[in-house]
């Protein structure tokens, strides 16, 4: 079985937030990137099929320049068998699922993993993008996922009010949360390997996107807290509750 | 024409759909173009018909029986077929959990662009231009189009409902596509335990690991039920089974904005504020006067939780 992970590189939730001069783009200076949590499950989850004992070649792919080989040794080191780079920026999910959906159609995955959605953008688009791309099915926001035969699983997925059990045939599309696996921290033997795991680069067929970011802003600085005192003004915080409509 | 999917759960109609209603109204005044919505599945006309009241003057209707239970790749086809009859310009989609897995396969079956979790209108004079909220709330990123055609999700409780009366006249619409061959089949719903949904509450209230362990929840549970509001947690209380997961929001838990956000007992890490920063008044009881909650708090409490809840309560009882 062949299960692609579909890994997005994002700045570190707790790093600062740049951005140039004219607003156009991030200021990568100085900004940690990490594999997207999301994305991790996923990859988590394909390891697991692999201890389970299950015969899985786990191929991770991003989409982006050179700067993103270090978050795909990431992959590799936490467990991915190879690795594909497609050599262009990662400009919106339409230009990224074409992308992906070009470059996995002839090659046989059985599944493909992706992230609920990234954590930079939160779109929560390129998986069923590249499900309608591909033309198979899809199952959004999974917490659970086991192979049921070599061409059919059951999947777990979270829907308002609770979660849905579904079955699927394979091939098919999943994006993964937290409750999919674990994360795992790679150890030094993991990470010797994936010096030497084949990094393909691919280039990009010709795809333009659909949505463009014309500029970056900060958000307007929140108003101060107004502190009411524990021991006495517990009340107060009741009054402009009342006051707000809230109760 | 903007196109409205009037999502049904179990052939009702709820808020976020309202909310995307209004929101598909004002863009058709925007565009200066007409508004009608697609329902898909079981519902009664008289549930569609609560459309007309933000709106909606025209329902199709298309009630296959293949199409009972909701799949993403039936519907996709189902909504996109109303969009193509009905050369529908933007669809619009309320960002639940099934409109979010809907929206990306339609917006490749129309060829559109996509834009997801708006809270405002775009500016339709100007490519569509939008803002977007990026990289943890830390930027706001403008985006446009150069395409004529949308698909828009509507983020949860934050476009204001207003009410348009006018009466929803409903079309029975034949689905043909004989696309749908590529879902995964629903086998069974695991209902969550009874209470309000999360994205959809208005009031939140919010414990983390300052509650010391699950047997103190009765305080939280108590004012939730007191103000009417749902329960949520952070992310170590879900990873430690104190709560299940379904109440944890964050970055890797459900993400919300609610109006009222009551937390309690949580310190506030970066990813636990992605989550809930776009909550319209924050409070946060904490004993920890330094808690980063604080900084985006609008009204703060540094104390002790099991002395202040209570008490919280009982002043609460004196408005019930």
């Amino acid at each position: 079985m062949k299960i692609l992970v579909c890994i997005s590189h994002v700045p570190d939730t707790t790093t600062k937030i740049q951005f140039s001069g004219d607003g156009k783009s991030l200021n990568a200076t100085g900004v940690t990137f990490v594999i997207n949590p999301n994305d991790e499950f996923g990859l988590s989850r394909a390891i697991g099929f692999q201890e389970e004992g299950k015969q899985v070649t786990i191929t991770a792919i991003s989409v982006g320049g050179a700067e993103v080989e270090p978050t795909l040794r990431k992959a590799l080191a936490i467990g991915a068998n190879d690795a594909v780079r497609i050599n262009a920026p990662a400009t919106d999910a339409a230009f990224v699922a074409k992308q992906i959906a070009e470059y996995a159609k002839d090659k046989g995955f059985d599944l493909i993993f992706t992230g609920k959605e990234s954590i930079d953008y939160n779109g929560s688009m390129v998986p069923g993008m590249l499900a309608e791309m591909l033309q198979i099915p899809f199952v959004s926001f999974a917490t659970k996922i086991d192979l049921t035969s070599d061409t059919t699983a059951t999947v777990l997925r979270e829907i308002d009010g609770g979660q849905e059990v579904l079955n699927t045939t394979l091939p098919a599309v999943v994006s993964c949360q937290k409750d999919v696996a674990k994360e795992r921290i790679p150890n030094m033997r993991g990470i010797m390997a994936s010096r030497t795991k084949p990094l393909a680069v691919v280039q990009p067929s010709d795809n333009e996107a659909f949505v463009n970011t014309i500029s970056y802003n900060y958000p307007p600085a929140k108003g101060g807290c107004t502190y009411l005192k524990a021991d006495s003004e517990v009340e107060k915080l009741a009054e402009i509750l009342h006051a707000k409509g809230f109760i | 024409m903007v196109l409205l999917f009037a999502e049904n759960s179990n052939g009702a109609l709820k808020k976020p759909i309202f909310e995307a209603a209004t929101y598909a109204y004002d863009l058709a005044q925007a565009m200066g173009t007409s508004v009608a919505a697609v329902s898909v599945g079981q519902i009664s006309d008289s549930e569609l018909q609560k459309l007309g009241n933000y709106g909606i003057n025209k329902v199709y209707k298309i009630s296959d029986s293949n199409l009972d239970s909701f799949a993403n790749g039936a519907y996709s086809a189902a909504i996109s077929e109303v969009a193509n009859a009905t050369g529908a310009k933007a669809v619009v989609l309320a960002q639940t959990y099934n409109g979010r897995a809907v929206a990306p396969r339609l917006a490749v079956k129309l060829g559109a662009a996509a834009y997801s979790g708006m809270i405002s209108l775009p500016d339709v004079a100007n490519g569509f231009a939008t803002n977007r909220s990026a990289f943890s709330s830390k930027g706001i990123e403008t985006v446009a189009t150069s395409k004529d055609r949308l698909v828009i999700t509507v983020k949860s409780n934050s476009y204001k409902i207003t009410e348009n009366a006018t009466d929803a006249s409903i079309e029975n619409f034949a689905f043909t596509s004989n696309s749908i061959g590529y879902d995964a089949i629903a086998k069974e719903i695991i209902k969550a335990s009874e209470g309000i949904s999360l994205t959809e509450a208005d009031l939140v209230v919010s414990a983390g690991r300052g509650m010391k362990g699950p047997e103190n929840w009765g305080i939280i549970e108590e004012l939730a039920k007191l103000i009417g509001a749902a329960t949520a947690c952070s992310k170590p209380v879900s990873d430690m089974d104190w709560r299940g997961h379904h109440e944890h929001v964050g970055q890797t838990g459900i993400q919300i904005a609610p109006n009222l956000y009551i937390a309690v007992g949580i310190s506030g890490a970066i990813q636990h504020l992605a989550g809930v920063s776009s909550s319209k008044t924050i409070v946060v009881i904490n004993k920890d006067a330094e808690a980063p909650f604080f900084k985006i708090a609008d009204i703060g409490i540094v104390g002790d939780l099991f002395e202040v809840v209570p008490k919280l309560i009982s002043a609460i009882q004196k408005y019930k």
